[in-house]
Parts: C-alpha cells; structure tokens; sequence
C-alpha cells in the first residue's frame, strides 16, 4: 500500500517511490477528462448491474426451489451437478465459450443454424458481450451461490412450518411469509457486498474475452488500469486510476451500508 | 405441537384429512420443472466437452456430434501427452499448488489464532489493518514494482507469497476458534505446563480440522486455477503453470483462428497460424478436461466440507 503514493508523482523506476517527483492530482485529473473516462465507467456499471439482476436472484430461487424437494436422489444430484462449474479455472471457462461460440465450428450457430439462424460472430459483436459475460458467470457461479441460502433455510424450524400448515397456509404462503422472511439478513450482507463491488468488475475474465472487436463494450476499468500500467508501462497513471476505483468502491460500500442499516437492521459493522 | 405434526404426517401419508391444495401442487411442479432446467443446462456443456474430446473434430465441428461421441479418436489425448510443455505446467501447478496452500494455512492459522485471544496486545489496531487492506489494496502496478524490487519476479515466491494472507480466510479461522474451541479447554493445557506454542499445535490444530480442510480446499483450487499473477509475473517457460500454457492453447489460438478467418491476418503468417489452429483444435477440448481432472477427482471427497466452510464463513466476523 506504501506504493499507492505513486499514484501522486511521476514514478522514475531508477528514483525510487519517495524520490520520484511529487505531481499531486495531476494523473486523476488527466484520467478524469480523458476520452476513455465515461466509456470505462459506462462499460464497468452495465456489467457488474447486469450481473447483480441476474446474479443475484438466481441462487436464491435455486435454494428455495432445491428446499421444496424431498426426492432425496434429484435433489443431490441437481446440488452436485450445480455446484460444479464453479471449480473450472477462468481459462478453461474462456475456452469452453470461445469454442462453443464460435461462428465456424460453435455448438451454439450450429443448434441456431437449425432454426434457420444464420451464424453469429458472438465474441465480434460489442453489443452481445455483456450478455456473453454475465450469462455464462451465471452459469457458472449460480449453484455455489445457492449453497449459503440453502444453508441458511436449513436453520429455519420444522415447528414453523408444521404450525403453518395447520393454521392451513399453502406451500407459496409458507414460502413467502417463513423461508424468505429467514434468509433476508443473508441476502442484505450478500447485497451489500455486490453493491460495494459494483464498480470492480474483474480483469481476469474479460481479458481472456476480449478483442479489437468487441473493445467497446470490454473494456472496464481494471482492464485499462492493466494495458496502461503493465503494457505501456505508464506506472503513476495506472495506479492513479486503480486508486479512483478503489475509493469509489470504499464510498459505495460505506453509503449501501449505511442505507442497509437505516431501513433494516442488517449491516457489516 | 410434536404430537399434531406427527398425525397430520401420518394422516397425510394415508391420504385422507390434509391433502396437498391444487396450488400446492402447481407450486412444486414449477420447482421441478426450475431444477430440472438447471440440471440439463448444467450439465449439457459438461457432457458435452466430454464427448468432445473423444470424438473426431470432423464431425465435432460440423455439429455432428452434440451429445453422444461419434467418431470416437484419442488423438487429442495423445497429441497433448506428446506436448511436452503441458507436462512442464503440470509438473509446476502442483508445486506451486502445494506450496502455496501450505504457506496460506500456515499464515492463515497462526494469524487466526493469535486474533482469537483475548489477551493479545493491540488486537483491534491489528484487525483494522488488517482490514483496510481488504478494501484497499495498492493495486497492480505498486504490486508489481514491489514484486520485482524484492527480486522475485519469475522465481516461485513471486506466484507464492503475493495472496497468501487473506484477510477474509484469517477472519473466518479466528471466530471459527473464538466460537467452536472451549476457552477452557486452553486454560487447562497451560495450567498443565503448555507453553503457547504447544498449545496450539496439541490443543488447537487438532480441533480446527474442519476448518483447515476448508481453508485447504480453497487456497489448493484458486492456487490451481489462477493465471494472471503467474502470467505477469513469470517470464520463463519452464516456471509456466499449467493455466498459462491453457491459456495460449485455448484463448490465443481460437481467437487466432477466428481472426484469420475472419481475414483480418492474412498471407503467410496465416498459414503458419492456421496449421497452428489446426493442431490446437484437435487437443482443445481434451486440454480443457485434462486441466480440470485433478479437481474433478477430488470434488467428490471434498463436497461435504462445501456447506460447512461456506457456513463458518456467513457467522459474521
């Protein structure tokens, strides 16, 4: 972190951190006018928004969906199936959707080229790469993200339930008004958290996804901070930006916080 | 209340007095019907690169083959036991793998532990920088700099020691130790002549092996996983875990691929690209299994720690 002071001055590997000269803002306010600077944020939000739609209801209808079975067997096999993707590395996953998107050889052109859909250049196409990006971390991230409601919903009394169904409440009254009720505190922290992160949508991934082609719609903030920094070796610059980003995630956290904690009564500290 | 239930379940098995409501019934075939779904569209891209990677790429990429193997051909397989390099990152990711989940759980523990004790001096000045730096880091390039001012840029430590504390994995170890270990338990052993250090090592260790397998399991599978620290950090070939080998064999050479046909590269380099293309299309989806055996093997065995670890992680911190 001691490093980060770079962010403030013109960093002159043979200098040192301290010796190098002290240029103030001056690298946030050229970030801040640059051309990039709206695309980057544009870019960054509509992932990380896109994902939390999706994202983050999905577990939770998987969890009280897997909650409502008895069948033992589907209900461990769905589990185990489900929570296997999360284990394959980001560069398997990569190739998985490069291979399977591919607009020659793609399983996905050759199923569409059945209904007569001419086929597609998915990774080519800027404005299918949100959706290429969000929708196959669905996939892949779904089943493990159930696992922390399905353990929370394990918590909640058979008593409940029994007195429910007495009372004569059907299985969509006892879900809505006992399992939901229960896993709330759980789903605030989680949507706290991805608040918090809404500005940081990783470079691992979209690195491995991206191309002249599609450029316009990839490129997010920790992408430009890695081609900046550690391709065109602007050291100072880079880290200027990652620090703006790392700020406005610590501000987003701190006011979905504070929010969480006024309207209900759930919150990190 | 237990009386009650256990007759409405009895009448209810007979058939008789509380029968399921139509809507009731409605509601349940619509989560059939949502798992089901999730269970085919899970599954299908796994059983698909299987067959994949057995069947002949003619009819793989003519669209021929979409879920049962046709043409059934191990060349992929042979062609990447043949691949020297693949053996290369193979032989690495387990060293780094091992090394690095040891580091971690050593940190980890020793960290979690300490943190756990009341009585530790300046233990809420320890947890606040501990947490700042959860939030805060310094970011790639101070990172980098640092790793290559220490003189570890392509040496083992550089993919190692960057990552090995997390401060989210120290929070869970220590209320896993303040909540689940007696206090008491402790008092006794010193009382008894346990020195600190033994203590830890006799009392505590033993009692915290659910969390250490779950502290294991996921250092070993990011450490497994993990391509861009190795990939920036790591120049020569033969330091290459296997994830950057992966990646050149299945990113770089796909999109090459689609570039050329897309003729944005053409004349000679194409041709070289292409044949590349060729080889890396044979092997593909047999590398993306042979990349993934090791977890697929061990999943299994490790499946009951998942609710578990995820739980102790969810007690707030």
């Amino acid at each position: 972190m001691y490093g980060v002071q770079i962010a403030f001055r013109n960093f002159v590997a043979t200098k040192g951190f301290w010796n190098s000269q002290w240029v103030g803002l001056s690298h946030f306010i050229r970030f801040f006018k640059s051309y990039y600077f709206w695309t980057l944020i544009r870019n960054t939000v509509a992932i990380s928004v896109y994902s939390l739609v999706l994202g983050f209801p999905l577990p939770i209808i998987l969890a009280l969906a897997l909650n409502e079975i008895k069948n033992g067997k589907f209900k461990k096999i769905t589990q185990t199936v489900t929570y296997a993707p999360y284990f394959i590395s980001v560069v398997v996953m990569c190739g998985m959707i490069i291979a399977f998107l591919s607009p020659t050889t793609g399983i996905v052109n050759k199923m569409l080229g059945l209904f007569g859909i001419e086929p597609i250049a998915f990774l080519s196409n800027s404005s299918m790469f949100r959706s290429i990006y969000v929708l196959s971390g669905v996939w892949q991230n779904t089943g493990w993200g159930s696992i922390i409601y399905l353990a929370a919903l394990s918590g909640v009394s058979m008593e409940l339930h029994e007195a429910a169904i007495v009372e004569g409440a059907s299985r969509l009254q006892r879900i809505i008004h006992i399992n939901i009720p229960h896993i709330v505190p759980t789903m605030t922290i989680l949507l706290i958290l991805s608040a918090g992160g809404i500005m940081s949508v990783g470079h691992e991934k979209i690195l491995l996804l991206q191309n002249a082609l599609n450029g316009e719609t990839s490129e997010v903030i920790s992408t430009y901070v890695y081609k900046v920094g550690l391709v065109n070796a602007q050291y100072s610059f880079s880290t200027a930006v990652g620090l703006f980003n790392s700020v406005v995630n610590l501000i987003l956290l701190a006011i979905v916080n504070l929010f969480a904690a006024k309207v209900g009564e759930t919150s990190l500290w | 209340m237990v009386k009650v239930s256990k007759e409405i379940n009895r009448k209810n098995r007979s058939g008789s007095i509380i029968r399921e409501t139509t809507g009731d019934k409605v509601l349940l075939a619509f989560a059939y019907c949502f798992l089901w779904f999730a269970l085919i569209i899970t599954l299908y891209p796994l059983i698909y690169v299987v067959s994949a990677s057995i069947s002949d790429p003619v009819y793989v990429n003519s669209g021929q083959m979409w879920l049962i193997p046709k043409g059934i051909t191990f060349e992929g397989y042979k062609r990447l036991l043949d691949n020297n390099e693949i053996w290369i990152g193979y032989r690495n990711t387990i060293i780094y793998t091992i090394g690095g989940t040891l580091v971690s759980l050593f940190i980890t523990l020793t960290c979690g532990y300490a943190l756990s004790k009341k009585v530790l001096p300046g233990k809420g000045a320890f947890m606040v920088y501990l947490l700042i730096t959860m939030f805060f880091s310094g970011g790639l390039i101070p990172s980098f700099i640092w790793i290559k001012r220490f003189n570890m840029l392509d040496t083992i430590w550089a993919v190692i020691i960057p990552g090995a504390a997390s401060v989210w994995n120290i929070i869970i170890t220590r209320t896993y130790i303040q909540t689940s270990i007696p206090a008491e338990l402790e008092e006794a052993a010193v009382i008894d002549g346990c020195s600190t250090f033994h203590t830890f090592l006799r009392i505590i260790l033993p009692l915290s092996a659910p969390i250490i397998a779950v502290m294991a399991l996921f250092a070993g599978v990011g450490r497994w996983n993990s391509y861009f620290q190795e990939m920036i950090y790591l120049t020569s070939r033969t330091k290459f875990p296997l994830q950057v080998f992966l990646r050149e064999q299945l990113i770089v050479a796909q999109m090459m691929q689609n570039a050329s046909k897309d003729g944005v590269i053409s004349g000679e380099a194409a041709i070289t690209m292409a044949e590349q293309a060729k080889i890396a299309d044979i092997i593909k989806y047999a590398i993306m299994i042979v990349a993934t055996l090791p977890i697929i093997i061990v999943y299994p065995l490790l499946q009951r720690f998942f609710v578990k670890g995820i739980m102790i992680g969810s007690v707030k911190g």
